[in-house]
This record gives structure tokens, sequence and C-alpha cells, in this order.
């Protein structure tokens, strides 16, 4: 069994306000390095706050969250960014590229703050532009793209430091059904590859083709398709998927 | 596994904002660079302004004194003794002295067919013929008297005289007509900055005055020059020397003082335009917070993207503070400039030295650095405490 690349045991992540909302109610999941993972759950299940969490963009109000064997809770400011910046690769649904900069900058970004030298961002940034098939947009401005290369250029930005994982956050919610295939069916080359992918959805049906999925509801993680039969799932029972 | 960022990538994140908004950010630099280049401008032109004037006192020289008569203790004018220039001439420090009088009722017209009275307020002064000397005076044209033509009926008019007269470049022998006889006009002399009154007179020597013109001899001033070291000591025993019997009714006065005034007056006109420089620059510093603070909002996003990446609280502020620096940084070279380019311009139609102090130049960059440190610290921090899922909520 290969090694866990992101742990989670018992997270529960809770919102002050009147009356507090439990966003997560205790999960435990773990994904290990080379899966290709989908969370599934209708908007409110918390898969949202589930991949900040599991991103290190937000900290659990209880439970541990490992990322590559590293406990994140007591980190700083700091090391944690250093995590995101090495350990984590994102894909967001407005896929946030910088109008400013041309696609090759966009993705050499992806790098900037490892602090590598441009010269040497530039160069894997074409190396991960070519490996999403837009090697012939390097200089074009992202907002003169369609919505799937803008998406493209995204995975390109997430994949291009090989990171331990990917997060993709619904990657297909602004895209036609066409293009939305065309990224599924890079996200599954990608994960061929070898590299660790979980994909965010609302949708059963791009659930259904991936491998493992794993469904949220009410901050509760209900289904996980890995471990079979399982129907619901009781606070303090661990979960340990696999391949 | 350290996130760091290179200060090139802190400087190219720093200009994405500027970069991509370019009029927004010429706009909201305009404010700063009014501000630096009205006070570049200002402390510029009094600078060049100054250095005119004290290049112009260098020039006349500080140690010029005058003597004159003054007022009687009960009314009326007083007189000096005739001895005067002579006693003055024996004070120690005292270099040279030149004694000037009115002759009174004597006009200057051009023609004698001019049936006139006045004669335009030009007076005639007999004068010393080391008067030159004295006073540091040049000449436009011809000569100053001497020791002969002093004997004759011979003329030198103060420039605006000439001007009055018509005369400006004689190049034969002109006439005047002088008190009722015919003067030659044998000079015409340059403004005389440390003595005004000569520019609106014409000048002739002593014995001529008293020959031709039935003049008294009476003195009206006396200029002096003293051991520059000693100016004050001087100005102090000349009234007493001048006049033992009554030294409270003689005037001593030292000309070089009004052009040392004006010296100072323009210091105080210089810190009231750098008092509103200082708004200007006050006003450029709101435009540019406010600048920021909007950028923070509207790039949220960016700044949850950057956070995702693996930017630091640290990397977001700073980012947000090179991009405010930046902007008034930019400001400030243009008002350096234009500061610089108004002084320039201002000096050379008045025909000065063109002088920028350095002070300025350092100074404008320096504040406007400051604005924008300022300016930005705020918006800065606002951006660093985002945190990243509520940088990425929006949109």
């Amino acid at each position: 069994m290969s090694p866990p690349v992101l742990e989670l045991q018992e997270v529960i992540k809770r919102y002050r306000g009147e009356p507090p909302v439990e966003a997560l109610r205790g999960v435990s999941l773990t994904i290990r390095e080379g899966e290709l993972v989908a969370i599934v759950g209708q908007s409110g299940s918390g898969k949202t706050t589930l991949v900040h969490v599991m991103g290190t963009l937000e900290r659990p109000t209880e439970g541990v969250v490992r990322v590559a064997g590293q406990d994140v809770s007591q980190m700083n400011d700091r090391q944690l960014s250093g995590l995101r910046a090495w350990r984590l690769g994102f894909v967001f649904q407005q896929f946030f590229l910088l109008d400013g900069l041309s696609v090759i900058e966009n993705v050499a970004n992806g790098l900037l703050y490892r602090a590598v030298g441009q010269a040497e961002r530039r160069r894997l940034a074409v190396r991960a532009l070519e490996r999403v098939g837009l090697g012939h947009r390097l200089g074009h401005q992202p907002n003169k793209l369609s919505g799937g290369e803008r998406q493209r250029v995204a995975i390109a930005r997430a994949v291009v430091g090989e990171p331990a994982v990917v997060l993709a956050d619904e990657p297909t919610g602004n895209l036609d059904s066409a293009s939305g295939a065309s990224i599924m069916e890079l996200l599954r080359d990608l994960n061929d590859e070898g590299r660790t992918i979980v994909i965010i959805t609302h949708n059963h049906e791009i659930a259904a083709s991936i491998p493992r999925s794993v469904e949220l509801r009410d901050g509760l993680i209900v289904r996980d398709a890995a471990v079979s039969g399982l129907s619901s799932l009781s606070r303090g029972s661990a979960l340990g998927g696999g391949q | 596994m350290n996130c760091r960022l290179t200060f090139p990538d802190v400087f190219r994140a720093g200009s994405l904002g500027l970069r991509s908004r370019r009029l927004r950010a010429l706009l909201s630099a305009v404010g700063v660079s009014i501000g630096i280049a009205a006070i570049v401008g200002v402390l510029g032109i009094s600078a060049s302004s100054q250095a005119r004037l004290l290049a112009q006192l260098d020039a006349l020289g500080t140690n010029l004194l005058t003597v004159g008569p003054g007022q009687v203790l009960g009314g009326g004018q007083a007189y000096l003794p005739q001895a005067a220039p002579g006693m003055i001439g024996r004070v120690g420090p005292v270099l040279t002295v030149s004694a000037t009088g009115v002759v009174p009722n004597a006009h200057v017209f051009r023609t004698d067919k001019i049936p006139g009275v006045e004669g335009g307020g030009i007076s005639v002064r007999a004068a010393d013929v080391n008067l030159l000397q004295t006073l540091g005076a040049t000449l436009q044209h011809g000569t100053f008297l001497n020791p002969a033509t002093a004997q004759y009926p011979a003329v030198v008019l103060g420039a605006s005289t000439a001007e009055y007269l018509g005369i400006t470049d004689p190049g034969y022998p002109i006439q005047i007509y002088l008190g009722g006889q015919w003067f030659t006009v044998i000079g015409i002399l340059r403004p005389v900055a440390l003595a005004p009154n000569l520019d609106r007179s014409a000048i002739v020597g002593y014995p001529a005055a008293q020959k031709y013109l039935h003049f008294d001899g009476e003195y009206t001033t006396v200029y002096l020059r003293s051991d520059p070291n000693q100016v004050t000591d001087v100005q102090a025993v000349l009234a007493r020397t001048a006049n033992p019997n009554h030294p409270e009714e003689v005037a001593v006065s030292r000309p070089s003082d009004v052009l040392a005034a004006r010296v100072a007056a323009q210091g105080a006109y210089t810190s009231l335009f750098i008092g509103l420089g200082a708004v200007a620059l006050l006003v450029g510093a709101v435009a540019i917070a406010n600048t920021m603070l909007t950028a923070v909002l509207e790039r949220r996003s960016e700044i949850g993207l950057r956070r995702a990446l693996g930017a630091t609280e640290r990397h977001v502020a700073m980012q947000f503070l090179t991009e405010s620096l930046l902007l008034s940084g930019l400001g400030g070279l243009a008002g350096v400039l234009l500061g610089s380019l108004a002084t320039t311009a201002y000096a050379l139609s008045n025909h000065w030295t063109v002088v920028i102090p350095l002070l300025a130049i350092w100074g404008g960059m320096a504040s406007a650095l400051l604005v924008g440190a300022v300016a930005g610290l705020y918006p800065a921090m606002r951006a660093a405490r985002l945190t990243p899922t509520e940088a990425l909520r929006t949109v």
C-alpha cells in the first residue's frame, strides 16, 4: 500500500456565529499516493470546507490534518505557506488566472513562492503547458482563451511544481459539458502518470467515472466507494481508503 | 521546504497592479507628483533667486555706507557740514569717500526749446570724480568725469535719465540743456543697484557745478567704502564724525541691507509655498491609500490565489506595500522632474543661474516614498490579514 499523502482524523470545523455552523462534523479520510478521488456532495454538504482544510487554507477546529506525513496543527503561517508552495496544487472553479500576465507567466507563478529562478520557472512552465496541450498558447493573455483552455492553464499551474497532491475544487463547474469532459480526461491522464488528485464535485456522473468517490452530506462522510457496502458513518469510525 | 520570494519577484508582483491598471495608477500618482513638483520648484526657484541676490550682494559688496543729512529735532531739513567728507575720510577703516550734492533748482531738458518748468523728476548732482570707484558702478557708454572734465560743462547721465531723454548710444557728442546751460554728455551709467537715485540723475563735476550752476557746494549724500570686517564699527562712529555738534541730525545707512532683507524675505515665502506643497502631498497620500484599498478589495481572489500558491501573509503585505511605494515613487520622480523643469524655465527666463538644491531632490524623493509607505501600510495589512478562504470566497 502506498504511503498516505493526506490524512484527516476526526476533523471538525465549526464557524462562529448565531447559531454556530458545524461545516465538518468529524471527518476522517486518508488519501494515498497515486489515488484519484472524487469528493461528492450537494452544496452545503461541507465539501468546499473539506478541500480548504485539506489544502491548509483553513485550520480545523478539532482533529488532525496531516499533509505528506506532517501534522499541520502546530505550523505557523510561514510553515503552512511553505507546505502549500511545495506539497499542494490547487485548481479552482473560477480558474483564478491573473489577467495582467501571459499564460506562461501564470503557470510560472505556480513556482513563484519557492524562489526558483525566473528562467527555470519559465522552462518548467513551458513543459507543463505542453503537457496539458497548450504548447501553442504560451504568450497569450488568459482572457483571450476559452474556458476549457483557461482551466488547462490553471491545471498546468497546479502541476508545474509536481506537488504531492492536487486539489481541484469543481474544476468543470464553469465549463460546458464538452470542455468539462476533456478536463476530466486530462485529470485522469495526469493521474495515470502517477499524480495524486482529489476532485471536489457536486456532479455524481463525474464522481461515477472516478475509481474512488467519497460522498459528503451535512459535514459527514456518508459513503466511501472504496469501502463497499458502507452506507452511513458514525463519528469516531476511522476510514482508510485504498486501491 | 521554505517559501521564499526573491527581491525581483517582489518587484514584479508589486508592479503587476500598476501594469494592468495604468490609467488608475497614473491618476493616483498625480497628487504626489504635484506636491513634490511644488516643493522642488519652490525650493529650486527660491534657491536660484537667492543665489542671484547673493551673487549681486557679493559683487556690490556689503561695505558701502551712505551718510546724509537727517532731520533737525524740531523739524526741517538738516545740513551736512562742509568738512564732513574730509572727516569721514580720516576714519581709519574707511577706504574711499565720494561726496555728492544735489544742485537745487537745476532742471534737465533735451533742448532749450522745451518750455517746461519741471525736469521730469531728474535731479542734477555734483559729484567727486572717484564716485564710480566708491560705488562699484560701471558705464554703458563713454567715460566718467575726470579732474579735467569736472571743470567744464560735461555731464554723465544715469541709466533712467538717458532713457528719459532718449539718448541711448550717442556715438557723437550730444548736448543737453541743463540749468540754463548747454552741457555735453560724455557718458551714460549702467543702473546702480546700491544707489538707485543716481539712475535718475545727471552728474556734473563739483567745480563745473559751482562755476556754471551757482552751486553752493552743499553735500547731500556721502558714499564710502569701509574695511569689510569693520563695517558696523565704522557705521557706529559715522554720525559723530560727520557732524560732531549734531550727530542726531545725520542719517547713516547701509544700502546692501535692502538686498539682504530681500534674501531673507524670500525665505518666508518659501516656507509658505512648501506648506502648500505639503498639503498637495497629503492629498496625494489619501489618493494612493484609496487606490490601494480599492485594489485590495478588487483583488481578493488574487490574494487568495497567491496564498494557495504559497505566499505568506508577509509576502502579500510586501506586494501591496511595494505597489504603493512604486506609485508614490513614480509620482515623486515625475514631481522632481517637473519641479526641476519649472525651476529651469523660470530661472532661465529671468537670466538667473539655475540652482536646484540636492536637498530638494533627495528630500522630494524621500518624502514621496514616505507618503507611499504610510499610505500603503494599512491597505497592505488589510490584504495580509485576509484569510485565504475569505479571499477565495469572492467572485
